[in-house]
């Protein structure tokens, strides 16, 4: 930052064209969002949300989001006290495994899914034996979504572990804490803010995540249609109105997002 | 109990080892297992047959090069944010800095539909670019944009701590040494922020080989001309072709895990970097 308060032309340049182009390529297509929702009237904006298949894709995305985000929390904190706190053969390729999942291309996520649970994939005739469908219910929805979210907390929680290091844990123990008040009292305060960070990044993906529910949904309206897929059909049936109006609702959550996130980071800092 | 202690110090070893490896077994290493016994069942000749056909080169094509232009436009993009955002105070500087997140946190099928909306020959931006005998809806064009909107964070987010830690003391010795502005950028700054540079630039374009939702708003899908892998594969899958939906997913692994690899060189390279320069 710089302490003189005259400004060159080439700041005053540098500064007018990260405007422009943030405006044209990051505010006006959020704009363009609510312009296309709200273009038919508020009466008919409601109508659009409340439209069954709509609420009932609100409904699943929801239901996903609060099933898959817990679980990732859980196992996120897991590995990143195993990975922070311990040396051992192979934690090397633990870390890069839980990397793979966000590195690759959604499509390839939902396919290797429907190669395990699928009819013609490893598990799939065993499990037909059994009676058991995964693929194309809601099952997969969850199971691929935890897939694509795999690093999120971990990813946010190993640097910031690594950094803190472990004197105030082994200072809990050696006056008497045992495990589970020592991860109380000391670990969760330390890295509770990197958690919901770690959350709300996960909770966005899972919300918003399309090519690999695609594959291993079904696109079952009114059964299996997330909000990105329910959006897409309504797009599909020309119906833009209707899949703005849906997609307001997400977009509602990815400002939420950012806030919270700006929020998190310059409370990281402090 | 106290044996344990003695070889861990910290508890919960085995505990967080188990839930670990449960979650990566379950939900990692199994899809991902079965995957590559699909591929590997199908013999060489095959899956040389599906992935060196003349469909699926154009789909590389396509892909790999409309990637390779959004991670240079997001370069561009990214570097000059970064530095806007770490150099200078302005009014709406915390706004701005919020904002680019935004490609992030929207799902992609909301990024392509507001962009096919936008370039469409009535929308916002599409009447006059159309005006001009540009045509974005359902070309390449269309492809590279929607690429371009859903990685630009990832130049910026790579290079801004970076910047926020280039020594004072150096840019003011270039200038002392009468380096003007850009010299003082071109020689002193940029080769200290070149390896996170460089890394946010791989993951945009690892993003951008990835990239579905976006892209299939807004590009036609025109087998050869605007199809890419992810849909080819989707494709397949609709067609029942499982092999050929197999042996292209394993050609989009392979780049993930060479993409992977080398922001991880990249990010060591930046590493030894910083350390060296303390």
């Amino acid at each position: 930052m710089q302490s003189n308060p005259a400004r060159s032309p080439a700041e005053y340049a540098l500064i007018s064209l990260a405007f422009i182009l943030s405006a044209l390529f990051l505010l006006v297509p959020l704009a363009v969002i609510f312009a296309f929702a709200l273009r038919e009237g508020v009466g008919q904006y409601i109508a659009n949300i409340l439209e069954p298949a709509t609420l009932h894709a609100i409904g699943l995305t929801v239901l996903t989001a609060i099933i898959v985000v817990p679980i990732n929390i859980v196992v996120g904190v897991c590995l990143a006290w195993l990975v922070t706190r311990f040396q051992f053969r192979g934690r090397e390729l633990l870390i890069t495994m839980i990397e793979i999942p966000a590195a690759v291309s959604p499509i390839v996520a939902g396919v290797v899914y429907l190669f395990l649970y699928g009819g013609q994939g490893l598990l799939g005739p065993a499990l037909q034996a059994m009676n058991i469908q995964l693929m194309f219910t809601v099952t997969a929805i969850i199971l691929v979504s935890l897939f694509v979210t795999a690093p999120f907390v971990a990813r946010e929680l190993i640097p910031l572990m690594q950094q803190q290091g472990t004197e105030d844990e082994e200072a809990a123990l050696s006056l008497g804490a045992n495990g589970w008040q020592m991860f109380w009292f000391v670990t969760l305060p330390n890295i509770r803010w990197a958690i919901l960070y770690g959350a709300v990044l996960t909770n966005a993906r899972v919300m918003g995540e399309f090519g690999a529910v695609s594959v291993v949904s079904g696109s079952i309206r009114g059964q299996t249609n997330t909000l990105p897929l329910q959006i897409t059909q309504l797009f599909n049936d020309f119906n833009v109105t209707g899949a703005f109006a849906a997609s307001s609702t997400l977009a509602f959550i990815a400002v939420l997002t950012i806030v919270l996130k700006a929020a998190l980071e310059r409370h990281g800092r402090q | 109990m106290a044996r344990k202690r003695s070889k861990h110090l910290l508890p919960g070893f085995g505990l967080t080892l188990g839930v670990s490896m449960l979650y990566l077994t379950i939900i990692i290493a199994l899809p991902l297992a079965a995957m590559l016994l699909k591929v590997g069942g199908m013999g060489w000749e095959e899956f040389w047959r599906i992935v060196s056909s003349n469909r699926s080169l154009a789909a590389y094509r396509i892909t790999f090069g409309s990637a390779l232009v959004a991670s240079v436009l997001n370069g561009l993009f990214g570097l000059l944010l970064a530095w806007v955002l770490t150099r200078y105070s302005f009014p709406g500087r915390r706004f701005l800095d919020a904002l680019v997140d935004l490609p992030f946190a929207l799902p992609t099928a909301v990024a392509g539909l507001i962009l096919v909306t936008l370039f469409s020959n009535t929308g916002w931006y599409g009447q006059f670019l159309e005006g001009n005998g540009i045509k974005v809806n359902y070309t390449q064009a269309g492809i590279i944009i929607a690429m371009t909107f859903t990685s630009i964070p990832f130049v910026v987010r790579a290079v801004q701590p970076v910047l926020e830690e280039v020594q004072v003391e150096l840019e003011e010795a270039a200038k002392t040494l009468g380096a003007t502005d850009w010299q003082t950028f071109a020689r002193v700054i940029f080769p200290t922020i070149l390896p996170a540079f460089m890394a946010g630039c791989v993951l945009s374009f690892a993003r951008s080989l990835g990239e579905f939702g976006a892209v299939v708003f807004i590009a036609g899908n025109l087998p050869g001309l605007t199809e890419i892998v992810s849909l080819l594969i989707f494709i397949r899958l609709e067609e029942y072709n499982y092999e050929g939906a197999a042996a292209l997913a394993f050609v989009l692994l392979l780049a993930a895990f060479a993409t992977l690899m080398l922001t991880n060189a990249l990010q060591a390279w930046q590493n030894r970097y910083v350390l060296r320069s303390r």
